[in-house]
């Protein structure tokens, strides 16, 4: 694995990773009423954005298996909806921690934040799905599941909306404006988590591949191996 | 080691028989195999009412159900214990056909997959239908409850609510069939897909039961829920049906 294109593509990572950190921490401006803490949404919104863009992969992946049944987009879906969970989890935990300071309570059942963890609980039970489902049954069952998941997200949107329509609206996308400093940390940001978060996909991709290639030679030998005890 | 021979004859017999029936056909007789063995039986049904029971015994335990506010929880209360009871029916709808691989000779014969979805689908409704016509007055009684707004809606809403929570737990009954411990799987995968139609059929509940506001967005997103997922389900089914 140690190839020359992925060391390289490693150093890219880390270098825009720490590029989007100086971004955010040094270059962007202090925000007038919040303060320091403030400084989380470029971790917290680059996130969000990475982890749709996942859980979308893995739709797109889900129905190409439905239809060619390729191991390969299996293994896509079953890659994005892994590292789409990892950064689900960290928006919605560094989504509490800038809530505490400037809302004055961790947690309100706002429709983005309900929206997120409903988005986050369909696909942890589509990864136990995955975990509990035996042998060549489970790409079907998980891709299908998949769909279910994502044309249940515009109910959930909806209904949530409409539940608590008294609650504050969030800060990026809410009216006002917005130093075009900021706009560049949370872009660089995001950059640098979609690089992040390929290079993840990617590692994750070709342990996938190697494992199914492994069971599938053990299946082959131990049928070779039958074989040769009838004889 | 019966069953190759049972299908292979099966597909003999195929080969001779008359084109393959209709939808609609193959849908009521498996629906009415269902009820009759239902009828004899009784076990989803009283298993279904009694776990019900339980859970609006041990809810009444938590909150004060005589309070003015039980007024404002019961939607929640109700639809929570008929959800914990669908599931009991839910895990029990494909069991009868595993045993005797009755499930692959139905793979193996021509009767459409759909048919056999819809007939569990409509059982499952009836039997859960069943049970909120019993539970919904003794809950009243329990919980000291009237009904302020109009007891039509609350009679859509609950047709509506039920149909959402059985179309798809009788297709993620289907999927966890074929997992691991799949009593559990089943309200692992179903809850979170339920969630925005058990929160319009909460909210619904609410507002005909205090009569405070208009009830229509809610039953709207429930209707259209209902629609979209039994197209999803009938979409779907076959692929799940012969997922090998």
């Amino acid at each position: 694995m140690k190839s020359p294109v992925l060391i390289a593509v490693v150093v890219v990572v880390v270098a825009l990773l720490a590029y989007g950190l100086y971004q955010g921490l040094v270059v962007a401006p202090t925000e007038q009423t919040m303060g320091d803490v403030q400084r989380i949404f470029y971790y917290h919104v680059p996130s969000a954005w990475t982890a749709f863009l996942l859980f979308f992969t893995n739709l797109i992946a889900s129905v190409w298996y439905l239809i060619k049944r390729t191991s390969a987009a299996d293994a896509v879906a079953v890659t994005t909806a892994e590292v789409g969970v990892v950064f689900c989890t960290v928006v919605l935990i560094t989504g509490p921690i800038w809530a505490r300071p400037v809302w004055g309570i961790w947690w309100t059942w706002d429709t983005r934040l309900t929206s997120t963890l409903v988005l986050w609980l369909v696909y942890v039970s589509y990864l136990m799905l995955r975990r509990f489902s035996a042998g060549g049954q489970t790409p079907v069952l998980a891709a299908t599941l998949a769909i279910f998941g994502f044309a249940v997200v515009p109910f959930v949107f909806l209904s949530i909306w409409f539940f608590r329509t008294q609650h504050p609206q969030p800060v990026i996308g809410g009216g006002g404006s917005i130093d075009p400093a900021m706009w560049r940390a949370v872009l660089w940001n995001w950059l640098a988590f979609s690089a992040f978060a390929g290079l993840l996909c990617w590692l994750r991709y070709n342990l996938e591949r190697k494992q199914r290639d492994l069971e599938e030679t053990l299946a082959l030998e131990a049928l070779m191996e039958n074989a040769g005890d009838r004889k | 080691m019966s069953a190759p021979v049972a299908l292979s004859e099966m597909q003999e017999r195929q080969a001779t028989a008359s084109p393959a029936p209709t939808t609609w056909k193959v849908a009521t007789a498996s629906l009415f195999k269902d009820l009759r063995l239902e009828w004899r039986s009784k076990d989803a049904i009283n298993s279904m009412i009694f776990f019900a029971l339980l859970v609006v015994v041990i809810f009444s335990f938590s909150f004060d159900p005589t309070a003015e506010e039980s007024r404002q929880i019961a939607g929640g209360l109700i639809w929570v214990a008929f959800l914990f009871a669908t599931i009991v029916a839910l895990n029990q709808t494909w069991a009868r056909e595993i045993r005797n691989q009755v499930l692959d000779a139905y793979r193996a014969s021509p009767a459409p997959p759909n048919a056999l979805f819809i007939s569990k689908a409509l059982g499952n409704f009836l039997f859960v239908t069943v049970l909120e016509a019993v539970m919904t007055p003794l809950f009243m009684i329990f919980y000291n409850l009237k009904i302020l707004g109009s007891p039509y809606l609350l009679l859509l809403v609950a047709l509506l609510g039920t149909w959402a929570l059985v179309v798809n737990g009788t297709f993620f009954a289907a999927i966890s069939l074929r997992t691991r411990s799949r009593e559990v799987m089943l309200p692992l995968i179903l809850f979170p897909i339920s969630i925005p139609a058990l929160l319009a059929m909460v909210e619904a509940t609410k507002i005909v039961l205090t009569g405070e506001s208009a009830a229509k967005f809610w039953i709207v997103l429930l209707a259209v829920y209902d629609l979209v997922f039994t197209v999803v389900c009938l979409t779907l089914f076959e692929t799940v049906l012969n997922a090998e």
